[in-house]
């Protein structure tokens, strides 16, 4: 795949690195000159110096040839722009933009940016599984289907524990997926029990969180 | 008329005195506060702080019962996007945004949103002026 990534910082430069490594064709898109040597240096020569925000500097990297765009730099509003201009004008056909306020989600979805990645909420929920009393972690989003894969960890103490799943009361709109026994998978039947230490990903609706929480009696019991 | 501005710069700020004086109900949106001396003692609409590129700061600014938006800072891409928005989040009847590259603002026009670009007018007008000055000195010389 030919993929244009706008923003040589941090972010953009270790995705390009990680998607050279795989093969895909990357250019690299940074207005900042130093930043654009440094990058050369370490990746060779793919980083273009200029304006991803310029229809001028789109034209120069192909971006009518390119499959996905990814706009990482700092700021939501040029990441924003940068996936309209490869949309409307290039018909770049896949968009992925970096939201650094998450309120901006909305928006950008509303614009019509396939894909949003909004780093603030990745590091927070990041934080959280690390700090936080085992509660649901959230793994995965799928907006459009109105749908969460998340995670909880059975604690000694929970109410799920040494109890097979279909006696818990999972709501109807939850389907347990797999338990992570001892760095293993059981994809589990209602037959199969819980564990303390089991890390149990499931599918459910968000509104049934909570439902899922009580059934799983994950909450509130410190790790 | 109740009209939110974003951005006190020269253009925002003589906007919103012109509006203002007009009897409109005018806030007008700027990160810097200094900015806001631009307005001069006389004006009486809402100066407010924020960051434009904010829902809470739009909202705060009343743009949910606003009649119009004007994006005037001196960035196209924050103007792009706030007026996008006021357009599509908040509905408001009358949006422009203020862009200086004509390529954007040919873009952002295409995909219907009100836009306004001094760089080509500003360069036209002067072409008019230059044309006109020197047909005029050519008659002279003859």
């Amino acid at each position: 795949m030919y993929i244009i990534v706008a923003g040589g910082g941090k972010v953009g430069y270790f995705l390009s690195k990680s998607l050279v490594a795989e093969g895909h064709e990357v250019l690299i898109i940074e207005k900042n000159a130093k930043k654009c040597l440094a990058i050369a240096d370490d990746l060779g020569s793919i980083v273009m110096r200029g304006d991803a925000c310029e229809a001028a500097t789109l034209e120069e990297t192909g971006a009518a040839r390119a499959d996905v765009i990814v706009a990482v730099t700092g700021d939501d509003e040029d990441n924003l722009v940068i996936c309209q201009m490869a949309k409307v004008k290039y018909h770049v056909p896949r968009t992925i933009a970096r939201i650094n306020n998450p309120r901006n989600e909305k928006i950008f979805k509303l614009l019509g940016i396939d894909v949003t990645v909004s780093t603030t909420e990745l590091i927070l929920a990041h934080i959280q599984q690390e700090i936080s009393a085992p509660d649901l972690i959230h793994l995965l989003r799928l907006r459009h289907a109105d749908l969460e894969i998340v995670e909880a960890r059975i604690t000694p103490d929970a109410r799920a524990a040494h109890r097979p799943l279909r006696d818990l009361g999972i709501p109807s709109t939850c389907a347990i997926s797999a338990i992570i026994r001892n760095g293993k998978v059981v994809i589990p039947s209602g037959e199969t029990c819980l564990e303390p230490e089991d890390e149990v990903i499931a599918a459910c609706a968000p509104a049934s969180e909570d439902a899922l929480r009580e059934a799983l009696g994950t909450r509130d019991v410190p790790r | 008329m109740q009209i939110v501005i974003l951005g006190c710069g020269r253009v925002g700020s003589t906007l919103a005195r012109m509006l203002d004086a007009e009897g409109h109900d005018v806030t007008i949106v700027d990160q810097n506060a200094d900015q806001f001396k631009r307005l001069g003692p006389g004006f009486r609409g809402t100066a407010l702080i924020g960051n434009g590129i904010d829902e809470d700061t739009l909202r705060r600014a009343g743009i949910e019962q606003a009649d119009a938006f004007a994006a005037t800072t001196n960035g196209d891409n924050t103007n792009i996007m706030t007026a996008q928005m006021a357009k599509h989040l908040f509905h408001v009847p009358t949006v422009i945004a203020r862009l200086y590259d004509p390529i954007r603002e040919e873009t952002y026009r295409v995909l219907g949103l009100e836009t306004f670009c001094p760089t080509t007018l500003g360069a036209s007008v002067l072409k008019e002026k230059l044309n006109k000055a020197g047909a005029s000195a050519a008659r002279a010389r003859r």
